[in-house]
């Protein structure tokens, strides 16, 4: 197979990054492995878990579903840009660790970039709101109960 | 001492890494000069393998090797059986286990043939497509009825019937009971469980570093100490020369403690041959065949019982399907067998199972481990002995439950840690009154469901009670120790996916050591920190791993007690430990810092006394003479809707009993799991096999996991009957949410929809929407 290159141009948590990518390789594993930015999850692959969600451009987005040349000129978000150390958390991390909304935690930077976008949008939203924009997420350790609530808490906190 | 840390919702230590995506994941490794590897899967499931031919994959550009059975010479072999049979008189038990690279036959599909390692991923999968591999497929083996027939193909030439094992245990004369029953019902249940699906698939990385003569594998396990040990044995290097490390694991359920999966065999091996580190990443179709499953059982039970509802006896006949390599001995349908008998007092037993190779992938226990199956039976059984009998559901399992004087209770089979399978302690009638009391069970049936009803929506309530074997040995171990810097440092050999140990075995340290959780840190599933254990599986982290770290604090704080007293020249009796300090009682301005304790306790120069131990720091190990017993009750309410048959839980309440409980908080998001886990079971997952042993629906698009939408908000409450079996009083807690949730839908549903007033059962499991129109579409009628 050839391997068609293309050199992009994109900027992640507000730090811009030149490189040169194979056309076929995925965003997921250009985040993770090129640019290091492994707290990106993969899960699936098919774009059902939501474990590898990022904020494009504003819009929550699978990053599994898109190849990282079609992230040349965009702007991306990963969980590594919530906070600027695990000292000062977003109060999305801030409310999953105050209602224990992770288990074991793999699933968990997907939900909070889907809750983060969410929120953004919708600042005060209702249980029903909440599970309906969680749904996209898989999540096997919790059951959600405890992220509803982390939800409920973060736009309380948010408000304030 | 300060406020107690045991039993307070503290939130987790571990957190704040995993919420930053800090973490470490298997895949997150990244090492210079890294190879990747891919497998080439059987696309059949039972074949001759006529001949593999990997010239073009070794040729392609950035493939670096390519092995296949043949190239691993001596060291192919037949992985260990894990858990051998317990000691049962007259078992029958064929051992089959699974190997590196299959060499001569495949029994599955996916079954791995070759591996590609090369210089990504992408490449390496490229590479499967240049091998060449001629099968003559052969019928494969997936009905459990069929496979046991004459007529059937092997899945192991000689083993005849596919028999992979045969159990007949027996309590009392269950024959006896029919001349007193005054009813004897019998039923065939099917029982399926499925894909335990951790949002983090399986993965390896191997690492020779060829200078040091060192070994580092980190992978997805929960159970390093055993894959250490075994890689070791099997690559002739010493025990001290690997290093595996379980690092943070995205969920477990079971499947990971499996061990010596082929990809844990070939990559360590691969990675001394090539001197290079290898990273093999599981992808979610791979995870579909490669990672061991459970799947079903087909029960065909008989209750005996009195006139008033009393159990006089129950008779089981089951098939368990083992998969196509039998690993995990008989665990799970060893669980099955004794959790039927559940919280009730069933005098006379008489249960006898087959289990079966198949050309499946591999069944291993996934989160209850077969108990579904078990409490499944004897649920449904009830349910119906209710009806029959004109008693209420709940009023039929009070009046069988066995009572809190009875305690131990013996039960008289043996269980899966080969030790009779005995109750700890117990009391569970409070148990059943606070599920009946939350669930409003009276007042829905008297006036709510009737309401409901002449509004013409069909709404029904389920009760189901279970018991959990949790906690059980060999044992675990911990070593602790206080710092320079006044912090405590805990290391245990069980692996961690996500159960909490970081805070929950913190709380149990800060307690003994009057220090605050956060400073307490801990290490878990790293073979150079801790060197002996045996893993995290069967609920038995905070029962078993948990007293050992509160067996080492408790001697950490003798020898605190005893330093501080040689430091102040006073009595042990007249110390306190607290806030990170020793101070003498009612002298102000008398305290020492456990960091100073322990930088005296470790002193540069001079002499100490003849038998000195250095530092702050012990380690034990803990035992329990047997496992502890939890127990539990959950009580839902189900609106069906008659045309799609889609489900919405209006309520649904858990009242458990694990004991003493650590922490609250994770507690709860233990339960809260489990019945999710447990709803998947029971209404969603479903691996379809068709005829030729090919699973239909390989992807999280069409095995369903349940969502956000799908998992109700959930009433939790608890009542403690502490375990005397360890000094904590612990039970386990980790698989109870997910037991007994199948035959509660089941129950629920028949009762939404006036089912078994038309002579229809519901006695299986899963019950999609599809399943339940074709079983609600004929009456049932009893065999």
């Amino acid at each position: 197979m050839a391997t068609e290159t293309h050199n992009i141009s994109v900027t992640v948590n507000g730090t811009s990054y030149r490189r040169s990518v194979e056309a076929r390789l995925l965003l997921s594993d250009f985040l993770r492995h090129d640019l290091l930015l492994a707290g990106t999850h993969v899960g699936c692959e098919h774009g059902v878990c939501g474990a590898c969600t990022v904020i494009f451009d504003g819009v929550a987005v699978r990053s599994c579903l898109l190849f990282a040349a079609q992230a040349d000129g965009h702007t991306i978000e990963t969980v590594e840009g919530l906070a600027s150390d695990r000292d000062h958390l977003h109060p999305l991390q801030e409310s999953m660790r105050d209602c224990h909304g992770l288990q074991c935690g793999y699933c968990t930077p997907g939900i909070l970039m889907t809750m983060k976008a969410f929120l953004d949008e919708t600042p005060a939203p209702d249980e029903a709101q909440i599970r309906e924009a969680l749904s996209g997420n898989l999540c096997r350790c919790t059951g959600y109960q405890h992220i509803v609530e982390a939800m409920q808490l973060t736009a309380e906190r948010l408000r304030r | 001492m300060a406020t107690r840390k045991f039993g307070a919702p503290i939130r987790r230590n571990e957190d704040a890494r995993l919420l930053s995506g800090q973490a470490l994941f298997v895949d997150d490794v990244e090492l210079p000069g890294m190879l990747h590897a891919a497998f080439l899967r059987s696309n059949v499931a039972h074949a001759r393998i006529r001949s593999i031919d990997v010239t073009a994959a070794r040729a392609r550009e950035g493939v670096v090797a390519v092995y296949t059975a043949a190239d691993l010479g001596d060291y192919w072999a037949p992985g260990p059986l894990l858990v051998p049979p317990p000691p049962i008189a007259d078992i029958t038990f064929n051992q089959r286990t699974q190997v590196p690279l299959a060499k001569d036959k495949v029994r599955h599909v996916g079954e791995p043939l070759a591996v590609v390692l090369a210089q990504n991923r992408y490449v390496a999968e490229d590479a499967l497509a240049d091998i060449a591999v001629d099968l003559e497929t052969l019928p494969a083996v997936v009905d459990l009825e069929k496979a046991l027939t004459e007529a059937s193909a092997l899945v192991h030439d000689g083993v005849r019937g596919n028999v992979a094992a045969h159990v007949r245990q027996r309590r009392g004369n269950y024959a006896a009971t029919h001349p007193r029953a005054e009813r004897v019902i019998a039923r065939r249940f099917l029982y399926d469980h499925g894909a335990s699906s951790p949002i983090e698939t399986r993965g390896i990385v191997a690492h020779w570093d060829a200078r040091a003569n060192q070994l580092t594998v980190w992978d997805t396990t929960q159970g390093p100490v055993f894959l250490r040990n075994g890689l070791a044995g099997m690559l002739g290097l010493s025990e001290r020369q690997v290093r595996v490390i379980a690092p943070f694991v995205g969920g477990g359920f079971g499947p990971k403690i499996m061990l010596f999966y082929p990809e844990e065999v070939v990559l360590p091996w691969a990675a001394i041959k090539l001197n290079r580190p290898i990273k093999w990443i599981e992808d979610r179709l791979e995870h579909f065949f490669a990672t061991t499953q459970e799947r079903g059982q087909t029960h065909d039970a008989e209750i005996a019982l009195a006139a008033d509802g009393r159990i006089l006896g129950v008779k089981d006949v089951f098939l368990h399907d083992t998969g196509a390599y039998n690993p995990y001995g008989l665990t799970v349908p060893i669980n099955s067998q004794c959790t039927l008998l559940g919280p009730y007092v069933i005098p006379n037993y008489d249960s006898t199972f087959t289990a079966i190779f198949t050309n499946k992938p591999i069944v291993t226990p996934y989160r209850g481990a077969g108990r579904q199956h078990g409490v499944f039976v004897i649920e449904r059984l009830l349910d119906i002995a209710a009806h029959e009998l004109k008693i209420d559901r709940a009023e039929i399992r009070r009046r069988n439950l066995i009572p809190p004087d009875a305690f131990p209770y013996n039960n008289e089979i043996i269980y899966q840690d080969f030790a009779p399978l005995s109750y700890d302690s117990g009391n569970y009638e409070p148990i059943l009154d606070k599920a009946l009391e939350m669930i409003g069970y009276d007042r829905f049936i008297a006036e709510e469901q009737p309401r409901l009803r002449a509004e013409g929506r069909h709404v029904g309530v389920g009760i189901a009670c279970y018991v959990e074997g949790t906690g059980i040995g060999p044992y675990e171990g911990a070593k602790v120790q206080v710092q320079a810097n006044g912090k405590v440092s805990v290391a245990t050999g069980i692996g961690t996916q996500g159960q909490g140990h970081f805070t929950s075995f913190a709380q149990i340290v800060a307690d003994q050591l009057g220090v605050e959780v956060r400073d307490v840190d801990i290490v878990t599933g790293d073979t150079d920190q801790f060197y002996w254990g045996a893993g995290t599986f069967a609920s038995r982290g905070a029962v078993v791993a948990g007293n050992a770290v509160n067996e080492a604090a408790k001697v950490v704080r003798q020898k605190i007690l005893k330093l501080a007293a040689e430091h102040f020249e006073c009595a042990e009796e007249d110390l306190e430990i607290a806030d990170g300090q020793v101070s003498v009682v009612g002298v102000p301005g008398q305290a020492v810092k456990l960091g100073a304790l322990a930088v005296k306790a470790n002193p540069m120069r001079g002499a100490v006394r003849p038998g000195t131990e250095p530092g702050l720091e012990s380690t034990q190990y803990f035992g329990p003479p047997g496992g502890a017993t939890a127990s539990g009750v959950h009580a839902m309410i189900v609106e069906v809707d008659p045309q799609t048959f889609t489900l919405e839980v209006l309520k649904y309440v858990v009242v458990h009993d694990c004991g003493t409980v650590i922490n609250p908080l994770i507690l709860a998001g233990q339960i809260h799991g489990g019945v999710a886990q447990g709803i998947g079971n029971a209404f969603y997952e479903q691996l379809i096999f068709d005829d030729d042993g090919q699973l239909l629906n390989a992807s999280l698009a069409d095995y369903l996991l349940p969502t956000a939408l799908d998992v109700p908000h959930m009433d939790i409450a608890h009542t403690v009957t502490p375990s005397p079996l360890n000094p904590l009083g612990i039970k386990g807690a980790g698989e109870a949410g997910a037991i007994p949730v199948g035959p509660l839908f089941a129950q629920a549903i028949e009762d939404a929809l006036g089912l078994l007033a038309q002579n229809i059962e519901l006695n299986e499991i899963p019950l999609s929407p599809n399943r339940l129109f074709e079983l609600t579409a004929k009456p049932v009628t009893s065999r």
